[in-house]
């Protein structure tokens, strides 16, 4: 397999740099810091040494024996994502991401979490290295998210809330790309999922990939074979390159990335990039997107703030249309059903973003044989979810 | 010299003026108000026209064009009513027009036949803030043959081989940022401005114009001792936003331009 991407970002006809000329010689200059962390062994090792230490891997991949017994089918692992510190897996790319920042000698970072973990976790590693911390967030995923705004603010670091547009990521990654295009000589832009210009698709897939390659040998070890399928949820698609790249030259292993189908495909509510977009190009990259037929970004819906985003990550779109992936979708109701029967069965409460792989992963297993392997990867927990599944189901906390 | 950008700038410079460059967000409040705007603006003495085509994630611009933005797309305009508005006001002036548009609405309507369908319309250039040279590889082609003038962007934070690169690619005028941040961003540092405008004068012959800031008769005065081209944008779009109720706003804007025109007259006759 060609090493992806090529030297200007690409991804076939996916990704790319598409910036204000402002942005371009931060771009450059973060993807030359990159490549020779890349190659440093010594980066490599620091990076390694927080990754066990601090966020506490490898995180467990989990027999989930109950819920293999109720769909009665393939046998199905968790990787525990969300046994991270922090609670999700966003926290191995902000650790990667403000190692990098220290490197260039940048004090400040900014980011803008849709679901908020992102926020949490670059919060935290803003506060164990010492650096200046800006997020920025729409103020509607404030209101979903409101827990997570206090604990980024309890963790030291200024969040500004976004009034613009639909008041959710998109905007706040609007502001946020302002924000470094003004103060570009000091900050780092620690963008949280797959997304953006090149470096950022390959660096944050790099800094995921830990998912997989732990997932890869824990299997081999349990199972004395390699999975079926391997599951997990497309938002900006981070968690899901994350466990994938490692098994991509793996031919037999079969990939399902799940989008949010929000209140469903036909409603027009939902943020399933592959069932209803078509390539454009939306802060900074080459991807799929949700577009009206003049170019302009279309409202999204998910219940879940991390999946409720127009683009998706150019990677995923190359594999989408290389056949090598295939991708899915969730309604929301499906979803908070694979929450609860995730909170019952297992004794784990799911993110809402992980709810939709579970869905997932509910419709495949029964329709596979007993022998077969699936890997789910649970990608967070859901504590910061519980004030929103209470609302849905009209219970006042 | 067939280009009415080329041919302005060279007239103007024959002359020793600087050109007003006025930038309006297309269809804000209305394409036909646009219309009305560009005729006025041109009487008042501006040289070039920008129009903005509405973006809904305007990432290089300041909250005072994404609220045109907005107004724009919710009045309906699209990149293809506001060709056929070029095409109507081409019956009528012949002031060059330049398009300011994000990546995705060029792209959207497929390179090669936005270029066609501009230049058909009467367009003459096309600004695309979010594509640096590295991306524009699908619409050079296609530009240089309909005879559509690519202009690039040039920031502060560019490097010298960057200045080089970027300028020697820009067909019809420069367009130095004259800040790092975005529309609307206050001007502060002239200093640089001039430093930066005669390092790119050094790697083209190409006339350099300077936007991002620009909000006074006074700012328009500086700049023009510095540029060859002074670009008023977020100033325009304010005036337009406050005053879109008033049937007397087109005016208005004409009597900023005009002032804008004759500071910058002033500064031109002073040595710089």
């Amino acid at each position: 397999m060609q090493q992806l991407p090529n030297e200007r970002g690409r991804f076939g006809d996916f990704g790319g740099r598409y910036v204000p000329e402002t942005l371009m010689p931060a771009i450059l200059e973060l993807e030359q810091a990159y490549v020779r962390a890349r190659q440093d062994r010594a980066f490599q090792a620091e990076f390694a040494g927080y990754l066990k230490r601090f966020v506490g891997r490898p995180t467990s991949l989990y027999f989930a024996e109950r819920l293999t017994k109720r769909l009665g089918g393939a046998r199905i692992y968790l990787k525990r994502e969300d046994l991270c510190h922090t609670g999700a897996h966003k926290i191995n790319n902000s650790i990667g991401q403000a190692l990098l920042a220290i490197r260039m000698k940048k004090k400040r970072v900014i980011a803008e979490p849709g679901a908020g973990q992102l926020g949490v976790a670059t919060a935290t590693a803003a506060a164990m290295f010492g650096l200046s911390c800006e997020i920025y967030m729409g103020t509607e995923d404030m209101q979903r998210q409101a827990l997570n705004v206090f604990r980024m603010r309890l963790l030291g670091a200024t969040v500004t809330g976004v009034e613009a547009g639909s008041r959710t990521l998109k905007d706040a990654i609007n502001e946020a790309m302002r924000d470094w295009t003004t103060n570009v000589r000091t900050t780092n832009y620690i963008l949280g999922s797959v997304l953006g210009p090149h470096p950022y698709p390959m660096m944050i897939r790099d800094f995921q990939s830990v998912i997989g390659r732990e997932a890869r040998k824990q299997v081999l070890a349990l199972e004395g074979k390699l999975p079926d399928y391997l599951v997990a949820c497309v938002g900006g698609g981070s968690n899901s390159i994350g466990l994938f790249h490692a098994f991509l030259k793996d031919r037999r292993v079969k990939m399902v990335g799940v989008e949010a189908a929000g209140l469903g495909i036909e409603s027009g509510k939902h943020a399933a990039r592959f069932a209803g977009g078509k390539p454009g190009v939306l802060h900074g990259t080459m991807t799929y997107l949700l577009q009206d037929d003049d170019g302009q970004i279309n409202l999204t819906h998910s219940v879940s703030a991390g999946l409720d985003y127009a683009a998706v990550g150019p990677e995923h779109s190359y594999y989408h249309d290389a056949g090598r992936i295939h991708y899915t979708s969730a309604t929301d109701d499906e979803a908070m059903a694979a929450f609860d029967l995730l909170a019952r069965e297992e004794g784990i409460v799911p993110a809402l973003e992980s709810a939709h792989a579970v869905a997932e992963v509910v419709k495949l297993a029964p329709k596979l044989k007993k022998r077969q392997v699936v890997i789910v990867n649970l990608s967070g927990r859901g504590d910061k979810d519980v004030q929103q599944v209470a609302r849905i189901k009209g219970v006042s906390l | 010299m067939s280009n009415r950008i080329d041919q302005t700038f060279a007239r103007l410079n024959a002359k020793g003026q600087k050109a007003l460059v006025t930038y309006i967000m297309a269809g804000d409040p209305s394409l036909q108000e646009t219309e009305t705007l560009v005729l006025e603006v041109e009487k008042a003495g501006a040289d070039v026209i920008e129009l903005g085509v509405p973006f809904s994630d305007p990432i290089a611009d300041g909250p005072v064009i994404q609220a045109a933005a907005e107004r724009a797309l919710r009045g309906g305009a699209s990149l293809r009513k506001i060709l056929r508005t070029v095409a109507s006001l081409r019956t009528r002036t012949q002031v060059p027009l330049v398009l300011m548009a994000y990546y995705n609405t060029v792209h959207a309507m497929g390179e090669a036949a936005f270029c066609r369908q501009a230049a058909e319309a009467g367009v003459d250039g096309l600004i695309v803030p979010d594509m640096p040279p590295e991306e524009a590889g699908p619409l050079e082609g296609p530009a240089a043959a309909t005879g559509l003038q690519l202009i690039y962007l040039l920031a502060p934070t560019s490097t010298p081989a960057r200045r080089t690169m970027v300028a020697r690619r820009c067909r019809g005028f420069v367009y130095y940022v004259s800040l790092t941040g975005i529309t609307g961003a206050k001007l502060t540092n002239l200093g640089d401005v001039r430093r930066n405008v005669d390092k790119i004068r050094r790697a083209t012959d190409v006339p350099v114009a300077v936007g991002f800031g620009i909000a006074t008769p006074q700012d328009a005065a500086q700049v023009a001792g510095i540029a060859d081209g002074v670009i008023v944008g977020s100033a325009i779009v304010r005036q337009i936003g406050e005053h879109q109720q008033d049937p007397r706003m087109p005016e208005r804007i004409g009597q900023f331009a005009r002032s804008l025109k004759s500071a910058m007259a002033g500064s031109a006759a002073s040595p710089a």
